[in-house]
């Protein structure tokens, strides 16, 4: 631990780290271009000139250079002032002067630190080198006469993402950051190059020209894109969301979001249901709220009702169903919808049990069934960051192209009742090994199988440090299934329970992925925000908020219960989730025992302990034995990633994404 | 400095060099390089095997030799690595040709020794042969660049003709050897100048006099 005096101010910083995080340490802003937090350190931009004694009579990149003993370091001197004017002056030699037609104004780093290091004016008579710009696809904007060289995006791309796709060709002035060829980015979170970019030469191609950041009303919000439950900040302006950024969370996403999160928004304002609708003679048609009751009151289901919950509801409308559901006297609940039956009797047992932060220390993984890349692209990001330190991977499934290598044991899942030699050893001689069972792996015997390797390795174990290792991990798809879990929306047969039972109601809570065919006797109720599948199969269409337009809780892979606040109103006559809930009960002439939002997260909190607190829910570490033989060829659930979700599915750009980047069709770009 | 750019991918550039390997010998050359390197350090070869290929080609068109993207690739695939660090590289250096480029690609130095010495005669007799940046003469035969100091200052001027030196010039012997190159012959790389055999002083040495003859001591009178 070796201390260092900054400006004067003695502070001890640990060991291994650079100067600049001495500085920061001491309370001290350092500026700075090319180094971030999370990628490696470059020091090409010279932005964090620091004085430091002993060593050369000159200003050094604090970034790189490493905290000694002793170290005299200071900030505020004129040397280190002029040094950091002189740097910014260079900066803006070939940096153009627009400001007023960049996307990036008003949340620029260069913007915002030439304030206080740029000269008031230019004294620079030359031309300004001008670059073209490049092509990234239909997410990423270019305007590379504004790059500054500080190779964030080329160093994101090819230590988080893993995918070599952008880098810096020709050299000195003549430096220009591009893809190969100028193709497309094609990574799940390429988008994040935006953010980490610290002027406006990769800005956001959807969101261009559209706000400026100080015009956005800042709410902070959860993604249902997939189960990993990535914080959001949702930025809106109006009745309409205009993007969505990561938040900060070193437990969930670090900084980063899939692309499929950050851009699915503009999905939000189109086929949305805004008004009730009835089905008349085989069509539906608009009806007001009073009629869409009425109707509702007259179906009298008694107890013949169930409730299917989507993949991207809150907890407090699947528990707003749950009771409407009790009071009529059922218990048939279930969301998962496309039909698997895996046993949800201890929830340990389909939870992500070593957290995130966790996978990344494992030393031995078992990959079964999960396409990790497209099903949760910020867990694919924690496993590289595991095989990086030293992990190895195996995988059970069709090969897919991983960005953390790995080995393919074969599409079979049989292949779990006698794994390879080889593999064996490298498991039961890890420190820390884990497997992760992913939708595809849940069914046939895998979850079991998979328990049965779990307690012949003894994945839950004690570590040296005596903390309790739980390496068995299910990494689920839906934002929605580990908070569904949690309230009971599990049928021992699955969703075929339900059809078995012949419901007179069937109550679809945004759940678009249901084969409703099987439900062709039920009255289907469909309480969602988007006209998609689940609602053309509906006899009744109650229009409802989507994840942006209520609070809401939710639950993620790992069993973290984690709030979202509401940014916008639903559109047109559309309503919270809960409160249609309410009123149905008002029209079956029942009570659910809740009038007010309030009343409702309270008694859901009364009814499920863990939903009532942020954090990780304790499910406990006792994984049931498992065993039977699993069998079956894996078929990964995802087939477009940019298509999961009726949101998605709703928006243009995530269809431009799907047509352009996955099956290859050819550019659609108006003329410039 | 001389603005380079790739060659555009075309399907023509693709029909012409897409089918690029090594020649039997280039390829056990190529073995040799990769071996030179510790195993997981392969990709450290990409830029000997740059400049293998870029020789490859260069005698198969029976010029100084440049790197079409197929070609680029074939590279970044035998050495199994990302094709965008391959780019990168060879657009760095500016050894690698990234565009085509005629039989002898003239690289004239003009920096301030050689441009007092006479450069501009040099360049001017460049142009008079229709010699201009960026561009191939009708008859094949010559590239121009313009280049900074190439570290020969003792025998100002000089240019570099593909692999050699010739050092010394004026525009006589100058012209005496682009006649040579274009009738296929080698003229003697090195000092252009008779009376010279390497870069030692002209009309004797005016220094350290006497060293010529023994290993003078100096130190005492310093």
């Amino acid at each position: 631990m070796p201390k260092v005096k900054v400006d004067g101010v003695e502070l001890e910083v640990p060991a291994g780290a650079t100067v600049l995080q001495a500085c920061e340490l001491a309370g001290k802003e350092i500026p700075r271009f090319c180094y971030h937090e999370r990628l490696s350190i470059a020091g090409n931009c010279r932005m964090c000139l620091v004085e430091v004694k002993p060593g050369p009579p000159k200003p050094q990149a604090s970034c790189a250079l490493p905290a000694a003993e002793g170290q005299e370091i200071r900030t505020d001197s004129e040397m280190v002032k002029k040094a950091r004017e002189g740097v910014m002056e260079f900066l803006l030699i070939n940096h153009p002067l627009d400001c007023p037609i960049c996307d990036q104004g008003g949340e620029c780093d260069l913007q915002d630190q030439s304030v206080a290091y740029g000269r008031g004016g230019s004294r620079y008579d030359e031309n300004k080198r001008a670059v073209t710009s490049k092509n990234m696809g239909p997410l990423i904007k270019t305007t590379m006469t504004r790059c500054i060289h500080c190779t964030r995006c080329v160093r994101f791309s090819e230590e988080i993402a893993g995918v070599d796709e952008i880098g810096a060709i020709y050299r000195g002035e003549n430096m220009q950051i591009t893809t190969y060829l100028e193709k497309a980015a094609t990574h799940e979170m390429s988008a994040n190059v935006i953010d980490l970019c610290p002027v406006g030469a990769l800005t956001s191609r959807p969101y261009a020209f559209e706000a400026r950041p100080w015009e956005l009303k800042k709410t902070l919000g959860i993604d249902v894109s997939d189960a990993t439950g990535a914080n959001i900040r949702i930025d809106s302006r109006g009745r309409e969301v205009l993007r969505v950024l990561p938040r900060i969370n070193d437990d969930v996403n670090e900084e980063w979001i899939s692309d499929k999160a950050r851009y699915q928004v503009d999905g939000l304002t189109k086929r949305r249901l805004d008004k009730p609708f009835l089905r008349k003679d085989g069509k539906l048609v608009p009806v007001s709220w009073q009629e869409a009751f009425s109707a509702i009151a007259t179906l009298n289901p008694g107890n013949s009702i169930a409730a299917v919950a989507g993949d991207m509801v809150d907890c407090e409308t699947m528990f707003a169903a749950k009771k409407l559901l009790g009071a009529l006297g059922s218990s048939l609940l279930e969301g998962r919808q496309t039909g698997m039956d895996y046993d949800c009797s201890s929830l340990a047992a389909v939870n992500f049990n070593s957290g995130f932060n966790g996978i990344e220390t494992a030393d031995a993984i078992l990959i079964v069934g999960s396409q990790v890349r497209t099903e949760a692209p910020l867990v694919n990001v924690r496993l590289r960051k595991a095989v990086k330190r030293g992990a190895k991977v195996f995988l059970v499934g069709p090969a897919w192209e991983t960005t953390f290598g790995g080995e393919f044991l074969g599409e079979d899942l049989s292949v779990l009742n006698q794994l390879p030699q080889h593999v064996w050893d490298a498991l039961s001689g890890a420190k820390r090994p884990a497997v992760i069972v992913g939708g595809a792996g849940l069914g046939r015997g895998g979850l079991e199988a998979s328990l049965s390797i779990a307690g012949q390795l003894k994945l839950v174990r004690e570590l040296e440090d005596g903390s309790t290792w739980n390496g068995f991990n299910v990494l689920h798809l839906s934002a929605a299934r580990m908070g569904g879990l949690m309230l009971g929306y599990a049928q021992k047969g699955g969703i075929a329970d339900l059809a078995a039972a012949a419901p007179k109601v069937v109550l679809a809570l945004g759940a678009d992925e249901v084969d409703f065919t099987k439900f062709a006797n039920s009255m289907v109720v469909y309480i969602g925000h988007h006209g998609d599948k689940g609602a053309h199969a509906a006899d009744v269409v109650l229009p409802a908020a989507a994840y942006t337009e209520k609070n809401g809780t939710y639950v993620n892979t790992e069993g973290r219960v984690q709030l979202s606040d509401k940014a916008v109103f639903a559109p047109g006559d559309a309503r919270e989730d809960w409160t249609i809930l309410r009123a149905m009960a008002d029209a079956f002439g029942v009570s659910v025992g809740f009038d007010s939002f309030e009343e409702l997260r309270a008694a859901m909190a009364a009814e499920v302990p863990a939903l009532g607190v942020e954090g990780l829910a304790d499910y406990g570490q006792d994984l049931p034995a498992g065993g039977g033989s699993a069998s079956g060829v894996i078929a990964y659930p995802i087939k477009d990633f940019y298509l999961t979700n009726p949101i998605a599915r709703a928006s243009a750009v995530m269809q431009q994404c799907s047509a352009e980047l996955l099956h290859g069709e050819e550019i659609a770009e108006a003329a410039e | 400095m001389a603005d380079r750019y790739i060659e555009p991918d075309t399907p023509e550039l693709r029909a012409r060099w897409g089918n690029f390997a090594w020649t039997p010998e280039n390829a056990d050359k190529a073995k040799d390089v990769l071996s030179r390197y510790p195993e997981g350090r392969q990709r450290s070869a990409v830029m000997p095997l740059l400049d293998l290929a870029q020789r490859q080609v260069g005698a198969e068109e029976n010029t100084q030799g440049w790197l079409p993207i197929p070609v680029m690739e074939y590279v970044a695939a035998y050495l199994d690595m990302p094709i965008i660090r391959v780019v990168e590289v060879a657009t760095f250096y500016t050894m690698y040709n990234i565009a085509p480029i005629g039989r002898f690609h003239v690289q004239v130095c003009g920096t301030t020794p050689c441009m007092l010495r006479g450069s501009d005669d040099i360049i001017s007799a460049c142009k008079k042969r229709g010699m201009k940046a960026g561009h191939i003469t009708a008859d094949g035969l010559w590239s121009f660049t313009e280049v900074e100091c190439m570290g020969n200052c003792a025998s100002a001027p000089m240019v570099q003709i593909n692999d050699d030196n010739y050092e010394d010039l004026n525009v006589e012997n100058f012209d005496k050897v682009l006649d040579a190159l274009a009738r296929g012959e080698t003229p003697k790389a090195g000092t252009q100048d008779p009376n010279r055999h390497t870069v030692e002083p002209t009309g004797g040495p005016t220094t350290l006099t006497a060293m010529v003859s023994e290993n003078h001591d100096y130190r005492g009178e310093w």
